[in-house]
């Protein structure tokens, strides 16, 4: 395991996206990877007290929401981050798994394509969305938070699944493409805007509806149990067994939009 | 070689390399995963003109099940892939797609895929829906009923089809009786299936006929009413033959089953008038399994 300890908080953002190759680097050359901080480049041994030899497997220690882009583009990374992450956590991520012990800020997990990301605290707005401009949001892979989420959640997602124990924000589902977005918690205004394709799952009846959302009304389904089962690794209360149902009432929609998606909300007594 | 009085014959089965599938049918309760298994599996007795050879393979309880509810499983077996895909597809959209409550899922995990419910999911229209759930796709297709869940695909695998036995007994109830205690003996093994109703054949066939439009006829040689006009393989007090086909997924299940359904068969012994166990074969040189009776039994 390699052991990265921030030495002091940096006075400006630090992209850390050079980082993601590191399970194909030595220790010494992990140490003079130049990472952008502000308009500056700096070592990364100057950021960080190295430890460690295993670069397959790595900790970030005292991080805070300064660092930016932590396993971007990733592929069978395995890291821990002990703290804060900053924004564009696990961006375009191919495979392995991202933890933070912490909150994430803006678009975690957005564009990834495969793995696991795990968020102890809350995440930022745009979570698993597409970065502005662009039409494809997540296309793969988990994103479990355990907190609550910001607004966007999912915006433009074209697959993969996104679980958030507590709340979400505004504008949840927005322009979705497909996939499952799931929340425990309440949700805000504009949910599903533009849905196009793929199911919002709601465990409480939204404070409110878009009109562009018809009523399908109460059914049980029978994907619900195995789209459970997938979950049963978590470690999260998605893998509890008495999370699991699969009485729903469902809405289809956004009628504005391509009108194929989904909300599905857990029946009362279900 | 003889159990409990019953001749074995030192003879063997030939039977043939075929492709494989499995396949999972579930629904609210057994009864109707029955009813939507018994139509997808009929007239599947011999490829010779039913496209594919199929049967239920057993009954799953909710825990073996994908969406933990009754099931059961079904196999198929054809000639060549295409052949099997096609038939498998076909018969899922009109016997399972058809069936109330029913959904359907792989049986087997690796191969070259067949598909279940890739193609079936235009029915819905525009309104199916996909599902990525641990890595399979899932196609949850709108129907009046509800939904039909099935996942895009099952897999195939190289199996053994033509596996047989025959029973020769001194009269036809105790012929039958002893191919239904076999039968049953035999519905124990996994990844098997006796594809002719209830497991048995009466009509076993050889190759070739005097009829020109015909390449199997009635194997004369061991029908019991030409024993004294063509050259019988019947002894004077065999009055009834009767068989049982095999299909397994591999070489060692249709040994597997031909054991337990001959020692079945033998348990009743000659005192309930089962006199020989004999085989099919065409002398050894069509098929490259050959099952002799002997060795299995030894």
């Amino acid at each position: 395991m390699l052991t990265l300890t921030l030495k002091a908080e940096p006075k400006q953002r630090v992209d850390l996206s050079p980082l993601s190759g590191a399970p194909h680097l030595t220790v010494a050359e992990i140490a003079a990877l130049k990472v952008w901080s502000g308009k500056k480049t700096l070592r990364m041994d100057e950021l960080f007290q190295i430890e460690g030899e295993d670069t397959s497997r790595w900790v970030i220690r005292n991080a805070n929401a300064k660092l930016d882009c932590i396993g971007k583009d990733g592929e069978d990374l395995d890291i821990t981050v002990e703290g804060d992450a900053g924004a564009y956590l696990g961006m375009g991520l191919r495979s392995g798994r991202i933890r933070v012990t912490g909150n994430a800020d803006l678009f975690a997990g957005c564009e990834m394509r495969g793995g696991l990301i795990q968020i102890d605290g809350n995440a930022g707005d745009f979570l698993g969305a597409a970065l502005p401009g662009n039409k494809r949001g997540m296309r793969g892979g988990i994103v479990l938070v355990k907190g609550n989420a910001g607004d966007r959640l999912g915006d433009e997602m074209r697959r993969g699944i996104i679980l958030v124990e507590g709340d979400a924000g505004d504008y949840c589902a927005s322009r979705m493409i497909a996939g499952t977005v799931a929340v425990m918690g309440s949700t805000g205004r504009y949910l599903g805007y533009g849905l196009k394709r793929g199911t919002v799952l709601l465990w409480q009846q939204p404070a409110e509806m878009l009109p562009t959302f018809g009523d399908c009304g109460a059914h049980t389904l029978a994907y619900l149990p195995l789209w459970f089962a997938s979950l049963s690794d978590l470690d999260s209360r998605f893998a509890a067994s008495e999370s699991v149902f699969k009485r729903v009432r469902r809405y289809g929609g956004d009628l504005a939009a391509v009108g194929r998606g989904e909300i599905l909300i857990r029946s009362a007594g279900a | 070689m003889e159990i409990n009085g019953v001749h074995i014959d030192e003879t063997f089965a030939e039977a043939f390399p075929m492709k494989g599938t499995r396949a999972l049918i579930t629904a609210q309760n057994l009864e109707w995963a029955y009813h939507s298994a018994r139509a997808m599996t009929g007239f599947a007795t011999s490829v010779i003109a039913c496209g594919c050879e199929a049967g239920i393979e057993r009954e799953l309880s909710p825990e073996e099940t994908p969406d933990g509810r009754p099931g059961v499983s079904v196999l198929f077996f054809a000639m060549g892939g295409k052949a099997l895909a096609k038939q498998v597809e076909t018969r899922a959209g009109q016997c399972v797609l058809t069936s109330p409550t029913s959904a359907l899922f792989a049986g087997i995990e690796e191969g070259k895929p067949v598909p279940l419910g890739k193609n079936l999911r235009f029915f819905g229209d525009g309104f199916q829906i996909s599902k990525k759930i641990g890595g399979k796709r899932y196609w949850r297709v709108p129907v009046m009923d509800g939904e039909f869940l099935t996942e895009e695909f099952t897999y195939q695998v190289g199996a053994v089809g033509g596996g047989n036995f025959l029973i020769l007994a001194e009269s036809q109830p105790q012929a039958l009786a002893a191919c239904e205690a076999a039968v049953a003996a035999m519905k124990q093994v996994p990844n098997v299936i006796m594809p002719f109703p209830g497991g048995v054949v009466r009509s076993g066939s050889k190759v070739g006929s005097k009829y020109k439009a015909l390449n199997a006829s009635t194997n004369d040689a061991f029908c019991p009413t030409l024993k004294g006009v063509t050259k019988s393989q019947l002894s004077p007090e065999i009055e009834s033959v009767m068989e049982i086909v095999i299909d397994g997924l591999t070489e060692e299940d249709i040994r597997r089953a031909m054991r337990a359904g001959i020692e079945a068969a033998c348990a009743l012994g000659a005192k309930n008038g089962i006199r020989r166990i004999s085989a099919g074969n065409y002398g050894g040189k069509l098929g490259p399994f050959h099952f002799h009776l002997r060795e299995i039994m030894a």
